[in-house]
């Protein structure tokens, strides 16, 4: 039997506000344990929440961006349980009066456009972190566990969409949209290595054609796109072996362990959640007003799409070209502040998509880890536009820029790979090639013009590849014609 | 008894209190005369009416994101009742991750 | 209440009387701190209003306003003042009379205390209560209960009965307690002094040790209405850390010397008579004749779902409390059970076991229960909705009426165990006051006489942020009923 996989996505998003979401102390990652904690976010005895405006406006941006509807009044619940980590013993979230709901997403998989639908979009806080000592460092096993209450309380927005993604690529061109337009939005850093990004998923198959859903589970733990994607591979395929083998699927979450690459379900707890959530009495309800909205889309980012409309009408690019461009946030700002160092959008944008992603896709090098700079490359490409260096040279420049970090001028000078434009010297170059393949210069002389490119071959030889091949061509031509 | 010693031990665990057997009888008592008093409310036809959960009509009440200088370590950690490497230190977890 | 002539009793100034001496350099603010410390000294070994005394920081802090007296002294230097250990005092162990956080040593002061140390106040120490506000006797305390000054035998009332016995005698000059459904008020009523719920939302509860956020509410327990008005001036304001304060719309003012001429007061009929002792009621009507002899135009009014609040209050409140109190879970402050854990939630529920008292748990169940799945709606989703009708009633009733009156309390003090073997007993001490929790609004109990040699308490009720209307009535009132009897222990420093 065919089985089609369903997945929905749950994706935790911490946002990169320069203070916690419910007190002043300072949100970034690491830092000493408990260094940057308060009354507040350690949840000491009479301390109160304060929500974090810039939060919640980039919680709006985000919920805009994803073409949800913004309800008139929202509330936050408490979520009541019990672990080291939450040092209230409740997590203030949203519940049944979310922030956003019933926005989408549009993705390209297979060639074809696909929307997926987001259910909603709403705010809550992190959590602190337990580290766990003992042999694994993991929680099984661990002897005890210290807690670090420095992430305790940052702005975390959650996303969850509908379960209308059908293969574990889809689900991972979406995270990687949806992390790009973050990025876009300026709300997060989105490094799913230091947990800014987390995603889980909730998977389920279900025979072909089939309208109901199947019985779904909690895959957790995938904390890099390549995880999401062989975690959800590797469940889909579990479940559909105990659907094939006539078992069921269980109601369960599922651990991703990406040192095996395999999926366990976790021991089902003898007690299930009961999360006890109600209104949060000590925050007041959040009223998107008509003008909040407005102000929230007047000040929004530029967007991928937008972006990518204004390469097109503005540098007359290609659909195509201003699509990769802007596929990232990186890309795009890296492209345009190129341009600001050689002003020519066409020839900036291919060797962008040419040279430099050639060079980040063959060496498995991040856009932000490149040495290349966009002040570096603008120098490179104007050395070629003057004619100082060929365009062929100018690519092995190109090369060695990205190994060393080096500029083009240093690189030239260095390996003397200046473009030889002087008349004169190609001239006794010329002289000198002519007179060792008198043949060739016969059937020149005889009209056979294609015998040119013998020549200034032969040139290339001797310099190098440093000729310049108009000059080159010219003079070349005066001398055979002589 | 409106509430039975199995629902008594259920709420006992969600809210992690530990109940000796004698004392499950007598919050059993307790709690179920307190329900039955509250249990009044029940009489009360209340589909149309509005829930209150703030008595005073407030909306919006925020903070600029200015980051404020934390307590130091030291204060944070004075009251703790088992301290290790600059963290609160708690026996090992068994139950899984919640959220 | 006169010093007229002399200082006199010392502990029978009100604290604008004191200010007054104070200010004329009459009286220096370390004999007044001396004073009560002395009465302290004296007599709370058997009153036990105190959990923690700052003595020693107290005569300090005196003598410094002292050595600065005259121009330039804040507004309130040198009045001696209890804190209820409810609220949080950096460097003050603030136990909540709970084992839980018998040694817990706040990080930050609560904004109410700052404001008034601001202002100049000198905290002589932090008052018992019921564990985590949690009573109305005092009996829950961890640490053994607080007797009433008329009559040690009896209770004081709570949950603030440290801070209502102390003024009572005359072991402070005045205190802070708080309000969640009653708390101020009936202990004040049991003790005989003028106890102030402001409008929730007026004063801040930064600090405050939650029991149920959305009724918790801090205010001054005094001997006189003036001195309640005082206080309040210095404690009311906006709060920027706390999202559910707001700023008071009027500047509090000093009520003046006048009759109740025109004001029009609403007797609630549905809890008048039925639940409340006879000679309560006698007290409170006699009361009434005084109030209507100069001028108030009394009248009955009607709340007609109020039967209902006493169980609404006790869904929500409890469900709140059991969120609030979570926190107490042994990790970064507080107790934790001693001994191996074979893992952590085992020491959660040590630790919770061993450090919360029996009402605390009683509480945290049933909240936990009337949240748990398949309950919700049934239990906090129609309390909330009997709230809306008890704000609607309370609103429906302002139209006809100033202010709302009531006995505070349906009995005077009672005696020490009397209560504590039913908890639905003990919970229907607060009929009278929870009402007004559930609504939010400002009331103030005064003293209306004694039955039986215990004091009775008459409450005030008015709408949201009428401070100013309630407590001029309440002052005139005070006047007309001319109630001028203290404890004995204070009697006994004449």
């Amino acid at each position: 039997m065919e089985f089609e996989p369903v997945i929905g996505l749950e994706i935790h998003v911490e946002l990169s506000t320069e203070s916690k979401m419910f007190c002043g102390c300072r949100a970034e990652f690491g830092g000493e344990p408990n260094t940057r904690c308060c009354p507040v976010c350690m949840a000491h005895p009479g301390a109160l929440p304060v929500a974090n405006k810039k939060a919640i406006e980039y919680l709006a941006r985000i919920s805009l961006a994803l073409n949800c509807n913004i309800p008139g009044r929202s509330i936050f619940h408490r979520k009541n349980y019990f672990y080291p980590d939450l040092p209230k013993g409740y997590q203030i979230s949203q519940y049944d009066q979310p922030f956003a709901v019933n926005g989408q997403l549009g993705i390209i998989f297979d060639d074809e456009h696909i929307s997926v639908g987001i259910e909603r979009v709403h705010m809550e806080e992190d959590t602190a972190k337990n580290i766990h000592a003992g042999k694994s460092g993991r929680i099984a096993g661990a002897l005890y566990s210290l807690i670090d209450f420095n992430r305790s309380g940052t702005p975390l927005v959650e996303i969850v969409t509908r379960p209308e993604i059908h293969s574990p690529q889809a689900a991972r061109i979406f995270l990687n949209k949806l992390k790009n337009l973050l990025k876009y939005l300026d709300v997060s850093d989105c490094n799913m290595e230091e947990g800014s990004l987390r995603c889980d998923a909730n998977v389920s198959v279900r025979p072909a054609g089939s309208g109901t859903l199947g019985v779904k589970t909690e895959l957790k733990n995938m904390n890099s796109f390549k995880h999401l994607e062989k975690g959800l591979a590797k469940e889909i395929e579990r479940q559909v072996a105990v659907l094939e083998f006539g078992g069921q699927v269980v109601q369960q979450t599922v651990h991703f362990d990406f040192a095996s690459g395999e999926v366990t379900p976790m021991r089902s707890k003898e007690f299930a959640h009961d999360y006890r959530y109600f209104p949060e009495p000590d925050l007041v309800p959040l009223a998107a007003s008509s003008s909040f909205v407005q102000k929230i889309t007047a000040d929004m980012p530029e967007l991928p799409d937008e972006r990518a409309k204004r390469y097109m009408a503005d540098f007359n690019l290609p659909a195509y070209n201003a699509e990769v461009l802007t596929s990232s946030r990186e890309l795009s700002d890296y492209f345009e502040a190129t341009l600001a160092y050689f002003n020519d959008s066409r020839i900036v944008s291919n060797w962008l998509m040419g040279e430099l992603l050639g060079y980040l896709n063959a060496s498995g090098t991040e856009l932000a880890g490149c040495l290349v700079t966009p002040a570096g490359l603008g120098g490179l490409l104007k050395m070629i536009s003057s004619g100082e260096v060929s365009n062929a040279v100018g690519k092995e420049i190109f090369m060695e820029m990205c190994k060393t970090g080096g500029a083009a001028e240093n690189i030239v000078a260095a390996r003397g790979l200046t473009q030889i434009s002087d008349a004169a010297e190609l001239a006794a170059i010329a002289e000198r090639v002519i007179a060792a393949n008198p043949a060739q210069a016969e059937q020149f002389r005889a009209g056979k013009d294609k015998v040119l490119g013998f020549f200034v071959g032969q040139i290339m030889k001797e310099t190098g590849g440093r000729a310049n091949p108009q000059v080159t061509s010219r003079v070349l031509r005066d001398k055979l014609a002589g | 008894m409106l509430i039975s010693h199995d629902e008594v031990r259920y709420v006992a665990k969600l809210a992690r209190l530990k109940l000796e057997s004698g004392e499950l009888d007598r919050y059993a008592g307790q709690l179920s005369g307190i329900i039955n008093h509250i249990n009044k409310i029940s009489e009360l036809e209340l589909k149309h009416v509005e829930l209150t959960s703030h008595v005073i009509e407030l909306a919006n009440v925020f903070r600029e994101d200015q980051a404020r200088q934390s307590v130091s370590r030291e204060l944070a950690l004075a009251n703790g009742p088992e301290v290790e490497a600059g963290a609160f230190r708690v026996p090992q977890i068994l139950e899984a991750e919640e959220q | 209440m006169t010093a007229a002539g002399g200082k006199g009793n010392l502990l029978r100034l009100s604290a604008i009387e004191a200010l007054g001496l104070i200010g004329r350099q009459e009286l220096t603010a370390s004999a007044l701190t001396g004073a009560y410390l002395a009465q302290i000294n004296q007599h709370d070994n058997d009153v036990s209003a105190y959990l923690r005394l700052t003595a020693t920081e107290a005569q300090l802090e005196a003598a410094a306003f002292e050595a600065a007296a005259g121009e330039g002294a804040p507004p309130l230097a040198g009045l001696p003042t209890a804190i209820k250990d409810v609220l949080v005092t950096e460097g003050v162990i603030t136990t909540c009379a709970s084992r839980m956080l018998e040694n817990y040593n706040p990080i930050y002061t609560a904004t109410s205390v700052l404001k008034l140390r601001q202002a100049g106040i000198v905290m002589l120490g932090k008052t018992n209560m019921d564990e985590f506000a949690m009573g109305s006797s005092t009996e829950n305390s961890a640490f053994g209960p607080t007797r009433n000054p008329w009559d040690l035998g009896r209770v004081p009332g709570g949950s603030s009965g440290g801070s209502a016995a102390a003024v009572a005698a005359g072991e402070a000059i005045w205190a802070l307690g708080s309000d969640t459904g009653g708390s101020i008020r009936q202990p004040a009523a049991l003790c005989g002094v003028v106890g102030l719920k402001p409008t929730y939302g007026s004063v801040s509860r930064y600090g405050l040790v939650a029991f149920a956020s959305s009724f918790d509410q801090v205010g001054p327990i005094t001997k006189t209405v003036r001195d309640a008005a005082l206080m309040l001036k210095y404690l009311v304001g906006k709060d920027a850390n706390d999202s559910t304060s707001v700023e008071h719309p009027d500047e509090i003012a000093l009520p003046e010397d006048r009759d109740l001429a025109g004001v029009r007061i609403g007797i609630v009929r549905e809890l008048v008579g039925k639940g409340i002792d006879a000679e309560v009621m006698s007290v409170f009507n006699q009361a009434i004749k005084k109030m209507e002899a100069a001028g108030a135009l009394v009248s009955e009014a009607g709340l007609p779902h109020v039967e209902y609040a006493l169980p609404a209050y006790y869904i929500l409140a409890p469900a709140e409390a059991s969120a609030n109190l979570a926190r107490f879970d042994g990790v970064r402050y507080g107790l934790r059970a001693g001994g191996a854990h074979a893992d952590v939630t085992e020491m959660y529920e040590e630790t919770r076991s061993q450090g919360f008292g029996d009402e605390v748990k009683r509480r945290i169940m049933l909240g936990t229960y009337a949240l748990s799945s398949g309950y919700y709606e049934a239990y906090y989703g129609q309390a909330q909705k009997v709230r809306t009708l008890v704000v609607q009633d309370f609103a429906a009733a302002f139209a006809d009426a100033d202010l709302l009156v009531l006995p505070t309390a349906p009995t005077t003090a009672f005696k020490l165990g009397e209560k504590t073997g039913d908890p639905l007993t003990m919970y229907k001490s607060d009929i009278c006051t929870i009402p007004v929790n559930l609504a939010g609004l400002p009331a103030i109990s005064i003293p209306a006489g004694l039955a039986g040699g215990l004091p009775v308490g008459l409450q005030l009720i008015g709408p949201a942020f009428s401070e100013n209307l309630l407590l001029q009535a309440a002052h005139s009132a005070e006047s007309v009923i001319g109630f001028d009897k203290v404890s004995p222990l204070v009697k006994q420093a004449d």
